[in-house]
Order: C-alpha cells, then sequence, then structure tokens
C-alpha cells in the first residue's frame, strides 16, 4: 500500500511560480511527487464537474481558493507522506482574491476564471416578470427582506477518501470509495480517464459503509483522481483518507445564496405574488450536483403549500475565491433556501398585518379540493390537506394555550417566542424528463434474486450513508412477497454486482429505488402466481394471495406458501413458464475444457496458472448450463425481476 | 527520525514496540496494537472521541505522542468488558441509548468512568465539565 497526501494553497488566489520538489523527493519513504504539469502529460490536469463546468485535480499554474491541492506526495506510510508534504516549496505570487459575489459582478473585479468572459456563471429566471409585477403594483401591502444563507459545510463521521487499486494484468481498476454516488462516479471516472485506459468495465467501484453524506460525497474531489493516477502507473493500492481539517476547509460546501425577496398581499391576508433575486455564491467552478436543466436546484419550490398566483425568481450563479459550493444539504435540491424563504416572507407579512402566523398560512394553503394542482412556476402537485395537517399540529401542541402563556410572559417583560413553518419539498429526483446528473437520466434500479429455500437477496442502484436502505427495502420486498425483512438480504454499492442507479442524495432513495424494488417483487410475485395455479392445478383466475402465500379461492386449506413455490421453481419448475431459463436437454461432454483452460495468454507472463483456480476461464467452455440462466427468478434480458423506476415516469 | 523502544501496558496486557517519536498514540492504538474501538473524530482536541485512560485519568490520544505514555497504563473501550459482561456504564449508555450516531461513544463512556470514579453523584454542571474534559 503507499499512501497519498497532499499540499494545499495558503492562499485563495495565487500564480505558481515554481514547485521544487527535490527536498521532498529526498526524504525517506516518499516514492513520488505528482505535480499539475505531471497530470497534464496524461491530460489529467482538470476534470468536468457535475455541472459541466471545470475542475483542476492539480493546478498548472494558478490556485484559485484557499487550501486548494497543489501537489500530492506518494510514500510508503502516511507518516512520510505527510513528511513529504512539509519538504514541498511553493512559490507563489498573491494574486487580488474576491470573495464577495457582488463585487464579483462589478465592472472591472478580479477575475476568477482566465476561461471565462466574467465572474457570472449563469443568469436563471423563472415565471411571468410582467405578470408579477402587475400583481404588485395592484396589492394593498407589499414586505421586502434581505437575507444570507451562509455557507455552511457537511460533516460525516469519517472524511472523504479512498483506496484506488489497478490490477495491471487484469487492467482492472477497484476503487473503495466513499461516495454517495457508486455508478455515476464509474461512469465519470471513465469519462474522464477513458484515454488513459480506463475503460467502464475495467472499474469496480466499492462503497462501504458510509458514516453520512450529505451531500458531500456526491463529488469527485482531485484527491480521487490523483489516487487513482498513481495506482493505475504503479500498479499498486493507494490510500488517500483526507483529515478532518482538509475535509472542512477544501471540499464542496453548501448554501451561501443572497435572497432577496419581496411579498404582496391583500388586507385580508391573501397571499397573491412572491419576487425572489438571488446571488449565489459558487466559489471557483460550479460543482453543484443540480439536474443540468435547474442550474438552481430546485429552488423555484419557493411558492410552497400556498396558492399563488404569480411568482418570478432569477438567480445569478456566480464564481469567486472560494472552494467549489452548491450541494444539497439535508434537502433535495435548493429545497431548504426555498423554504427558508417562503416562511420569513411569511412571518413577516403576518408581522405586517397584525394575523396569527397560523392564521396566514391557513388562509394561503392550497385547499384539498384544488388537487391535483399545477403551482404557477410549474410543479404539479398529487395531493394534500395542508389545514387539517396544521389544524392537527396546532392542537397535538395546544397552539392556543402557547399564545396566552406568551401573553402573560411578555407581560411581565420575559421573552417567549412561537414558530411555525411548513414545507412542501420535492423529492424522489426524478422524473427523467427533468432530471439528470450529467445527461445521465437520474432513474434507479433493483434487482432481486429469490433462492430455493425462499431467502431473498436484493441489490440496489442507491448507497446508503446511515439511512437505513437495508431495513426500509427489505420491509418493501416484504410486504410485496410476503417473505420476512429478516429472509431479506439487502446490498448497495458495488457496481460489479449491484444494477445502475444514479445513487443516494435528495431524497430520492425510498421513492425511486424503493419503488423499483417494489416492481421487480410484483413480477416475481406474477410469476409465483403462475407457478403455484400450476402446483395446485388451479386456474391463475381461481387463486388469492394472502400476506405469503395463495390459495384457492374457496378452498383455503389448497396453499402454496412462497417458500414453497420458490422450491418448486428449482426443482419442479413448469414447462413453458420459464421465460428467461435455459434447461438443458441433455448433458454436455465437457472434459475438452481442461485443455482450453490451459492455455497461454500472450503477453501477461501467467502460463504457471493452475487449470481451475480462474473462475473466467471457466465460461470458456460451451456448457449449456449457464449459471445466471439457470436462476429462474432472476431474468437478465431487463424484463423479468428487474424493474426500473422508469416504468412509473 | 528517531526510535524508541516503549512498554506500556493496554488492557491489562503489557506491549514492548519500536515506535518514531512523532508516532501518535492513537495510531499506535488502532494501528500497531489493532484496538480500532477508539475513533479518530476531529484530529484536532476538540471532540473526545479517542478519549482513553492513561493511568486512570481521561485523555485525548488523537494529540499526545505514543513515547509519552512509555510505562502507563492504558485503558480503551475494548476494556471495560469483563468475562463477556458489560460494564455497568455501557449498560447505563445502552439503557438510555447514550449515543446519537455512536461513533464517539466510545470515548463518551471512558469519560464517564473517569469522571465517575472521582465523582459519583455528580450534579448536571459536573457532568458538563466532566464530558468536555
Amino acid at each position: 500500500m503507499l499512501y497519498l497526501d497532499i499540499v494545499r494553497s495558503p492562499y485563495a488566489h495565487a500564480k505558481i511560480k515554481n514547485i521544487n520538489i527535490e527536498e521532498a523527493l529526498a526524504t525517506p519513504g516518499v516514492v513520488s511527487v505528482v505535480t499539475g504539469k505531471d497530470l497534464d502529460a496524461h491530460g489529467l490536469a482538470s476534470m468536468p464537474t457535475l455541472m459541466s463546468d471545470k475542475q483542476m485535480v492539480l493546478p498548472i499554474d494558478k490556485v484559485k481558493y484557499q487550501a486548494q491541492e497543489v501537489a500530492a506526495v506518494v510514500a510508503t506510510s502516511r507518516y512520510a507522506a505527510a513528511d513529504g508534504v512539509e519538504a514541498v516549496e511553493v512559490d507563489y505570487e498573491p494574486l487580488p482574491v474576491v470573495v464577495d459575489p457582488f463585487k464579483a459582478l462589478e465592472d472591472g473585479a478580479t477575475k476568477v476564471r482566465d476561461d471565462k468572459d466574467s465572474n457570472l456563471i449563469w443568469h436563471w429566471e423563472t415565471g411571468d416578470k410582467d405578470a408579477t409585477d402587475k400583481v404588485f403594483d395592484e396589492a394593498d401591502i407589499v414586505v421586502e427582506q434581505s437575507m444570507y444563507i451562509p455557507r455552511i459545510h457537511v460533516v460525516s463521521i469519517e472524511t472523504c477518501g479512498c483506496v484506488a487499486s489497478f490490477e495491471p494484468i487484469e487492467g482492472k481498476l477497484t476503487l473503495y470509495m466513499t461516495t454517495q454516488a457508486p455508478h455515476a462516479i464509474r461512469t465519470v471516472l471513465a469519462l474522464v480517464a477513458g484515454h488513459v485506459g480506463l475503460s467502464e468495465e475495467k472499474i469496480r467501484v466499492i462503497a462501504p459503509d458510509i458514516g453520512g453524506g450529505f451531500g458531500g460525497k456526491v463529488p469527485i474531489y482531485p484527491g480521487y483522481i490523483i489516487a487513482v493516477a498513481v495506482s493505475f502507473l504503479t500498479g499498486k493500492p493507494v490510500k488517500w483518507i483526507e483529515d478532518r481539517s482538509e475535509n472542512l476547509q477544501a471540499d464542496s460546501f453548501a448554501r451561501d445564496y443572497h435572497i432577496k425577496a419581496a411579498l404582496s398581499a391583500k388586507k385580508d391576508g391573501t397571499l397573491t405574488a412572491i419576487k425572489i433575486k438571488t446571488v449565489a455564491d459558487h466559489g471557483y467552478t460550479d460543482a453543484a450536483a443540480n439536474p443540468s436543466k435547474f442550474p438552481a436546484g430546485l429552488f423555484h419550490i419557493c411558492t410552497g403549500s400556498y396558492d399563488f398566483k404569480q411568482a418570478h425568481v432569477e438567480v445569478d450563479g456566480v464564481y469567486t475565491n472560494k472552494p467549489p459550493g452548491g450541494i444539497a444539504y439535508r434537502c433535495s435540491f435548493r429545497v431548504t433556501e426555498a423554504v427558508h424563504c417562503l416562511e420569513r416572507m411569511t412571518d413577516i407579512m403576518a408581522h405586517e398585518l397584525d394575523i396569527d402566523p397560523a392564521e396566514l398560512r391557513m388562509k394561503n394553503f392550497i385547499r384539498p379540493e384544488q388537487f391535483p394542482y399545477s403551482s404557477v412556476l410549474g410543479w404539479e402537485y398529487d395531493s394534500g390537506d395542508y389545514e387539517k395537517a396544521l389544524r392537527k399540529a396546532m392542537e397535538m401542541i395546544e397552539y392556543d394555550k402557547l399564545r396566552e402563556e406568551q401573553k402573560e410572559k411578555r407581560a411581565r417583560g420575559e421573552l417567549m417566542g412561537i414558530g411555525i413553518s411548513s414545507f412542501t419539498e420535492v423529492v424522489g429526483a426524478g422524473p427523467s424528463k427533468d432530471y439528470d446528473i450529467l445527461g445521465l437520466k437520474m432513474f434507479d434500479s433493483a434487482e432481486i434474486r429469490v433462492h430455493p429455500t425462499g431467502k431473498v437477496m436484493a441489490r440496489f442502484g442507491t448507497k446508503s450513508q446511515g439511512q437505513g436502505h437495508e431495513t426500509t427495502y427489505a420491509q418493501i420486498i416484504a410486504e410485496e412477497l410476503g417473505i420476512p425483512p429478516e429472509h431479506i438480504q439487502i446490498e448497495e454499492g458495488d457496481t460489479d454486482t449491484a444494477p445502475y442507479g444514479l445513487g443516494t442524495y435528495a431524497s430520492r432513495s425510498t421513492p425511486v429505488a424503493g419503488a423499483a424494488g417494489a416492481l421487480a417483487a410484483r413480477k416475481i410475485h406474477d410469476k409465483a402466481k403462475k407457478i403455484a395455479a400450476h402446483l395446485l392445478e388451479a386456474s391463475e383466475e381461481d387463486l388469492e394471495w394472502e400476506q405469503g402465500k395463495f390459495f384457492v379461492k374457496g378452498s383455503p386449506d389448497r396453499s402454496k406458501t412462497i417458500q414453497e413455490i420458490a422450491f418448486a421453481a428449482y426443482t419442479n419448475h413448469p414447462q413453458g413458464r420459464s421465460g428467461h431459463l435455459l434447461r438443458p436437454t441433455q448433458l454436455d461432454l465437457s472434459f475438452r475444457l481442461l485443455h482450453l483452460c490451459r492455455r497461454h495468454r500472450p503477453g501477461h507472463g501467467r502460463s504457471q496458472d493452475p487449470p481451475f483456480r480462474r473462475r473466467g476461464r471457466l465460461r470458456c467452455s460451451h456448457q449449456p448450463d449457464d449459471r445466471r440462466g439457470a436462476d429462474p427468478w432472476r431474468s437478465h434480458d431487463g424484463d423479468g425481476a428487474r424493474a426500473s423506476r422508469r416504468d412509473l415516469l | 527520525m528517531s526510535t524508541h523502544s516503549i512498554t506500556l501496558k493496554v488492557n491489562g496486557e503489557e506491549h514492548t514496540r519500536e515506535v518514531e517519536a512523532r508516532l501518535l498514540l492513537v495510531h499506535l492504538i488502532r494501528e500497531e496494537l489493532e484496538l480500532t474501538g477508539t475513533h479518530i473524530g476531529c484530529d484536532t482536541t476538540s471532540c473526545g472521541a479517542c478519549t482513553i485512560l492513561l493511568n486512570g485519568r481521561p485523555v485525548k490520544s488523537c494529540t499526545m505522542f505514543a513515547v509519552q505514555a512509555s510505562g502507563a497504563e492504558i485503558a480503551s473501550v475494548e476494556g471495560l468488558a469483563t468475562n463477556g459482561n458489560l460494564h455497568p456504564i455501557q449498560e447505563g449508555f445502552t439503557e438510555k441509548h447514550g449515543l446519537q450516531c455512536g461513533y464517539c461513544t466510545p470515548g463518551m463512556m471512558m469519560t464517564t468512568v473517569a469522571l465517575l470514579k472521582d465523582n459519583p453523584n455528580p450534579n448536571e454542571e459536573d457532568i458538563r465539565w466532566g464530558v468536555a474534559d
């Protein structure tokens, strides 16, 4: 194992005049020092972000934020790597720094990016501006407020890190890493490093148990790419684990929204329109994980649970000399920012109109009879009864009594606050027509196998970080198949075994992958019914299902449990009912196999392999009994026990 | 880098190791002695996940050198249970679900053991100071 440590910039913006690695290379234990120029020789000095912007892996001439990666030291121990980091001498020429996004937008501001015309990354707006202005002109009352939702950093139990292990004989990279989206990472790696020979089928990403991600483990950080590159070049496993201090300084941030909002209403408290202008500080590159269609994420959910007739939202994404921002912490993309803005404005309006904030909310909630409801900014709401929910909450906390208590306390000079907030969050990204990550449509997948004894292995394209997918998914499948959850093994996070999925973030796993699991389970349920009908010598129409078994209508004693059906599927499968199963009619003569397996693979120097050691080569026999096909519960043609959430969308 | 031979007792078992002067105690415990119950949270002496008892006193092992512990008796979370029976502190944490994510719980338990040894009946303020120690 080799260990990687990173030299970081003390400046937020500086020219790199020289990097002297001589002393570092002479440090005991140091194997090599990697700079941007080294990576550039392989076309790896920069990589695309998930928003198709450009992010440096290691800089060639300039650093753009404090704690940015400048060079990497590879050594035989983590202590030796840290020694090497100390010994790298970097000669910087500090440059003017811009950290205020409003100043960054001024004429003549220091330009953060040499490859761009200005610090404005994008301008995005939605809603009808003229119609909204007209409503404001006619309003009885208008309130305005500026608010800043500060830049924050997520803190998961373990920092980011990986072990990159490139095996030169097989030409295969195994990357153990703390990622929320293993399959997407694999695809991005193939796109970033395909030209140096890392092809997607030769990349295996394994995300083991993760202690929290909060959006911070969606992006690809330079350390991952450097570890992969070093392992690729040395053929040795390379371990990179950030310190907490590095994690907090340099990995992607969330929030950083400067919001100016205005809310209009009639005298009676009917809210009529909302206008929002936001400056979004994205740091030196736009590395958020938003759908490409929505650069400000789902911020336009800002009309929330209220029936607005008009709304207009503008967002300017801005470059500054800071680490990348824009990750989706604790919400679907940018929903927290939207909810905070709207609820703050609603409270200000209640105060201004001297109406109880609960009453004002109730007056403006979308009414149950309005569902399905189309919001003025384009969201489809399926159902809800918001007033009932708020009334229930108020009863539970005895709202009226609390108000009395507050009154009494205030009368004697004691302060007491009561806060109310409601929100409508869009989750479950998402419908593929609108949602993607780097063009990859946002679906998710489940694959379920039922073993002969009626136990289940189910794999998903998501990746739990402590949310308890193992419990949730097992309960969903248990409900559908009548198999106890404790007999259902859930696996995620290994791209060689799990079906492709977009990962876990933005509150999407249960509604998307969980639904895929339910759909796959229903397909199995349908197959089980066919087998049950065969075993019970009844027609499918005559069978009824109760949790865990099929029985013949009117004869509850004539039944087959799901476990019996599973066993029968392997032992007594009815002819003509196996759409995805190869059933050999005679044995194959396979002794030629020995001969084939002793074959020497030219150029690999591995002629000494014992003949049966490698399963991969056993496949060169022509056995009709294909291993995968022999499992009737698992179809590998895509329409059997697998289901994709796309089916629903 | 100079190396030193150190001998220390961890959970009653004596260990002798040749270590670099700058090896952190927590790395000795986790990586040399393979007692991974002691966790590293912040690496800046702030969080206390790495707390062990050094001669009965709670110490954050991420900011102490292994050589400083030479000759000392160390207790880590692995030493709390005896003969398969949980320590009363472990039972208490279990009973009251005294954890959130659980990561710093080993450190919290070691700190609590030390606190209660000195002060078996602490009030809230004593506890607040104790766990912040």
